[in-house]
């Protein structure tokens, strides 16, 4: 059995027993699940979880399940990778990235969440799973609802880059383009959730969905020897998960496997859809709305739904925001491929040039351990980057074609 | 002339059923304390000590009150306001 006892509004505090529900039907707030932590003590150390599969699930009694894990087995653990060239060139000691490109099975880290959503949609006897989305998402709930022999309906954007549509297509869901935004597409969802009895797993599965983020803060702190780090860089959009990474550190403080938690939790967003680190700029937890412009797609949210609590946490742990313009996010993109090796969607560019901003004004101190976290594959958004790419050396096939190359070169 | 007032559906159960009300002109809290005058509960549902819930937004003449005077916004004959849950939804 599960160590979930019930749902909890975030805003009054109201109960409600575990149910494919989202909102506070009397004021309107998330949802949240709450965990039994004594028990979850009495049943979870170090030991227990270093005996089992290096996967997400390793974690499992603090994931909102009621049975056994059933969708992604082999999503989670990722690589902590200890940057020796980037760290050099930012001028620090010690700079990990979470290393998120590489989740199976489709390269990002919506195959957390999705994994715990669908496990969670299967508990609740749905045969029918959905989402609205612009690129990563989509293609995990198309490949993990694949494998879990799920119905599918994926909902996107129609102005959606062909590579994004054939990667999801060729898990073979219904793929629904909507003529309108994200924004668009959003709201039609939450009709259509009204009316059909799907797990939406960005609505009415959203409080089990998110929770999967925590693996994320969970291996982060366990592939550190189990310790936290002295600061976290998370990409935002709606905010959460950089809300799930925090509550991951304090759950793993509050069941004791670790003992000292002084992490500084930083919000790394582009400028060009930085509600949450517009709010934080200005000391206020009011977040203004914003009509997104900015090549990081992935986090173009402008009127993100955990805004409020991530600006919180933040505040809280002593972190602040960062934002960066495109053209630092190719250049943090580059940066991170030229020295670690890693291909990182736009929004990891995000992460990596808000960290140089953070390390260069001092936030971040230069003997201080920090994580970053690189949360999608490049593969996925190369179209960011045309335009600012070295350019192959086109020869004959011929010897003396190249040794005229290589002199050029050296 | 009265300011009208857009209810959103999970609110309609307090209002007989109607999407939109009438107010006397006012402040935004005051409007508030005036429908609850006659449709009981509605206050509480949409605020709590005198403020506007976070997960509930306020429009008059379709711009967000956060960027008015939030509550204290005066609110004149004539003026459209519309009572919108906020969506706890979306991506990541």
């Amino acid at each position: 059995m599960g160590f979930v006892e019930g749902l909890k509004c975030r805003e009054c505090g109201r109960e409600y027993k575990i149910a494919p529900i989202y909102v506070c039907e009397f004021c309107f707030g998330p949802l949240e699940a709450v965990y039994d932590y004594k028990k979850i003590k009495k049943s979870l150390n170090r030991k227990k979880i270093l005996q089992r599969e290096k996967n997400l699930w390793r974690y499992k009694e603090l994931l909102p399940i009621d049975g056994e894990p059933q969708v992604g087995l082999n999503s989670g653990f990722t690589p902590l990778v200890e940057t020796k060239n980037l760290a050099r060139e930012l001028g620090v000691k010690s700079l990990f990235v979470k290393d998120d490109t590489v989740v199976h099975p489709t390269l990002s880290f919506k195959d957390r969440v999705v994994a715990v959503a669908l496990t969670k949609a299967k508990e609740f006897g749905f045969d029918t799973v959905a989402c609205a989305s612009t690129g990563n998402l989509a293609h995990s709930v198309s490949a993990h609802g694949a494998k879990a022999g799920l119905k599918r309906f994926i909902f996107i954007p129609a102005t959606l880059e062909a590579s994004k549509i054939t990667a999801a297509l060729i898990y073979e869901p219904n793929l629904i383009a909507v003529d309108g935004n994200y924004d668009d597409v959003n709201r039609l969802c939450s009709e259509i959730a009204n009316k059909y009895k799907w797990a939406f797993v960005n609505i009415n599965i959203r409080p089990f969905y998110a929770e999967g983020s925590k693996t994320l803060g969970f291996e982060i702190i366990e592939q550190l020897g189990w310790n936290a780090p002295d600061n976290v860089v998370v990409p935002c959009a709606s905010g959460s998960l950089l809300t799930k990474v925090w509550k991951s550190f304090k759950e793993f403080h509050e069941i004791g496997i670790i003992k000292k938690l002084e992490t500084k939790v930083f919000a790394a967003q582009a400028q060009g859809c930085n509600p949450i680190a517009a709010a934080l700029k200005s000391h206020t937890d009011v977040i203004r709305p914003m009509k997104p412009h900015t090549i990081a797609k992935s986090l173009a949210i402008g009127n993100p739904a955990d805004g409020y609590y991530a600006v919180k946490v933040v505040q809280e742990t002593g972190g602040c925001g960062g934002e960066v313009t495109d053209q630092e996010i190719i250049d943090g993109i580059k940066l991170l491929a030229r020295t670690e090796g890693i291909f990182a969607e736009t929004a990891g560019g995000v992460t990596v040039a808000v960290t140089k901003k953070l390390i260069e004004n001092g936030s971040i101190g230069k003997n201080d351990t920090t994580v970053i976290c690189v949360t999608g594959n490049g593969l996925k958004t190369q179209e960011a980057l045309t335009g600012n790419m070295l350019k192959a050396h086109y020869i004959p096939p011929k010897m003396d074609a190249f040794e005229e190359v290589l002199l050029k070169i050296k | 002339m009265a300011v009208k007032v857009r209810i959103p559906t999970p609110l309609q159960k307090l209002t007989e059923g109607k999407e939109e009300v009438e107010s006397a002109a006012g402040t935004v809290i005051d409007i508030v304390k005036d429908l609850d005058g006659r449709y009981a509960g509605i206050a509480e549902r949409i605020s709590d000590g005198g403020k506007i819930r976070r997960f509930v937004n306020i429009y008059v003449n379709e711009e967000d009150i956060r960027f008015l005077k939030a509550e204290q916004t005066t609110v004149n004959d004539g003026d459209i306001v519309s009572i919108v849950p906020a969506i706890a939804g979306g991506c990541l």
